[in-house]
């Protein structure tokens, strides 16, 4: 609890010092922003829906850190997902049934985001290059096929602004109420974030995971070879992420565009180190940096840039993170 | 026909970062931060040469704004020994997020298109700031292997216990190969302000400083290596803007995917290099 009440007046206290950094006047600023997140039904949902792609891929990059291998690849693999499922509701276009349809979709994004990770994987383990590399590079690769993507093979037909087909509304994710943009990709993300936890936690594979992580000498010297569970880390990783892309494109937009992601697969970084590394903790970073998103929104009455205003609150949340673990260990050490 | 100068000038931005973050990496220290630094340094370049209206200055100031941001990524990384890989991250979501947010808010969200004071160019359109690159290249191929300096920078991304054995500070040491680094992605990012694009945008940089540091990799941990790999993928960027005006069939976004792939291939192909530092991106946590 004491953690708790650390970690909620650490962030309070980097809003502040964010708000300073860009020059935006302080209380109307802190103001604004809680009025865009949870100032009524309509700030609360957005608040919602812009948590759950950063759940989802926050998820994955947690399960893929805790193993050891550092997946900075989340941002092109949400798009690849996105594409893939794209590519699929083009295909189906016509004649699929609606929950047939949907899931179809769905599956293409998990396949679509584990694919691209596997090359990173595969080229790590095979190749020894470099893994933060490789999918830094595999994002800005991922993001020009969407764009080649929206302007080529699935674009829409007659229209002026290089766009895929709007997916029928009987394929969107069900949502449950008009008024609002809450969906049914909310649930998912929560029933995946108990899974993993209890993937992570409560099972032998997600042990070696967290082993490798941990200590790779340790696990090899017990006769497991940490290459494939890393793959395998990078799977799910890339799964999730992917997911992330394909809830969203389900969820929201319903069409792709270039400017269809929102960073979220990088957001999701961020995400899942101030979480912990940990399901429940990615769960609450990702709802406060959900309703940080959506409550950034309002911040345009200050002059732009206010979207860029997530990126500074994150930064400086994982570097605090990051000094407050250095002076726990200090204590530690010195108290011993 | 291919312009030899104009390759050099395309590549110079990677060339700096990497050349510097090949000094950083020899003592161990992975920058992730580069592509941040260099964003960074690109923006105060913009801001201080409009404002003074030399070129120079903001050169000079943005290749400072480099050496503070190393400075922030030393005290993360080498005095309070955090993962490098995640310090580096927060310094580029650091830099991302303000300079966006401070080029939005001082130009509008469209943001209006600055013209930057040139750099006067000699014959041939070399400048000073090339020139500056290829001899730091080699000044810093020649500190690394054949000064005391280089043998301890290097001892310090092996064997970094060795070095405190020997009665030298590692923490020292790392600060100054990582201040290098710093320097050098100044340089880089100031200079494609300045000397390249001659303007600003925050979506500017787009992954130069991650090339740079795939660059290291593939040049072997070599300094002049590095200078020539860059110009390798300086000649695709030449030949991607070529392509878009001769090639108009082929899709912008393919072609824009070129240096990213072409690096990625580089390294696919460079494979598995006993010259990497052995205690590469490790935190030093004294000698146990």
């Amino acid at each position: 609890m004491k953690v708790a009440g650390l970690a909620i007046l650490g962030l309070f206290g980097i809003l502040v010092v964010g708000l300073l950094l860009g020059g935006v006047p302080v209380v109307d600023g802190l103001r604004l922003l809680f009025q865009g997140a949870f100032g009524d039904r309509f700030a609360i949902s957005q608040s919602l829906v812009r948590a759950t792609p950063l759940l989802l891929a926050g998820l994955g990059v947690a399960v893929a850190w805790k193993a050891g291998v550092f997946n900075i690849g989340g941002e092109g693999q949400l798009v690849i997902g996105a594409l893939a499922g794209a590519t699929i509701a083009k295909a189906l276009h016509g004649f699929g049934i609606a929950p047939l349809a949907t899931i179809s979709i769905l599956l293409a994004s998990v396949v679509g985001g584990a694919g691209w990770a596997a090359v990173a994987a595969w080229l790590s383990i095979k190749r020894g290059v470099n893994l933060v590399i490789s999918t830094i590079l595999l994002n800005f690769i991922g993001l020009q096929l969407l764009v080649y993507g929206v302007d080529g093979p699935l674009r829409r037909a007659g229209q002026s602004a290089p766009m895929t087909e709007q997916v029928p509304d009987a394929w969107m994710l069900w949502r449950p109420s008009r008024q609002t943009d809450v969906h049914f990709g909310v649930v998912i993300a929560l029933l995946l974030c108990i899974a993993v936890g209890y993937f992570l936690f409560r099972t032998r594979k997600g042990y070696l995971m967290r082993a490798t992580g941990a200590n790779p000498q340790f696990v090899r010297a017990n006769r497991y070879p940490p290459e494939p569970i890393q793959f395998q880390a990078m799977l799910i990783s890339g799964a999730l992420c992917g997911l992330a892309g394909g809830v969203q494109y389900l969820g929201i937009n319903g069409q792709l565009t270039a400017s269809f992601s929102q960073q979220y697969g990088f957001l999701a970084i961020p995400v899942a180190l101030v979480g912990g590394l940990h399901p429940a903790g990615v769960a609450a970073s990702s709802f406060f940096f959900g309703a940080l998103f959506a409550g950034t929104s309002n911040l345009s009455r200050f002059g732009g840039g206010g979207s860029y205003f997530v990126y500074v609150v994150q930064g400086l949340a994982v570097l605090g993170l990051l000094g407050y673990q250095f002076l726990r260990e200090r204590n530690e050490v010195t108290n011993q | 026909m291919i312009d030899a100068v104009l390759i050099l000038r395309y590549a110079a931005p990677i060339a700096f970062a990497a050349v510097g973050e090949t000094a950083g990496q020899r003592a161990g220290m992975i920058n992730i931060g580069l592509e941040g630094t260099m964003l960074t340094s690109a923006f105060v370049a913009t801001k201080v040469s409009l404002a003074t209206g030399s070129p120079w200055v903001g050169i000079i100031v943005g290749a400072v704004a480099g050496l503070i941001l190393a400075l922030l990524t030393g005290v993360f990384t080498i005095r309070m020994q955090q993962d490098q890989v995640v310090v580096g991250t927060a310094v580029n979501l650091l830099c991302f997020g303000l300079c966006g947010m401070l080029f939005e808010r001082w130009n509008g969200a469209t943001g209006q298109l600055l013209s930057l004071p040139p750099l006067p160019k000699f014959a041939g359109g070399l400048d000073v700031v090339l020139l500056l690159l290829v001899v730091s290249a080699v000044a810093i191929s020649f500190a690394l292997f054949r000064t005391e300096w280089g043998l301890r920078a290097r001892t310090a991304g092996e064997y970094p216990a060795s070095l405190e054995a020997a009665g030298y500070s590692v923490i020292r040491t790392q600060f100054q190969a990582l201040l290098i680094s710093g320097l050098m992605a100044g340089l880089g990012g100031a200079y494609y302000a300045i000397g390249v694009a001659g303007s600003f945008a925050p979506d500017m940089i787009s992954g130069r400083g991650f090339m740079a540091i795939a660059i290291v990799t593939f040049a072997r941990w070599k300094p002049i290596w590095g200078l020539l790999s860059a110009c390798l993928v300086g000649y695709f960027e030449s030949l991607q803007y070529q392509l878009q005006m001769t090639h108009q069939d082929i899709p912008k976004s393919l072609l824009i995917a070129l240096p990213y792939a072409a690096t990625l291939l580089i390294l696919v192909f460079s494979g598995r290099s006993s010259n990497a530092p052995a205690a590469l991106g490790q935190p030093y946590k004294g000698m146990r």
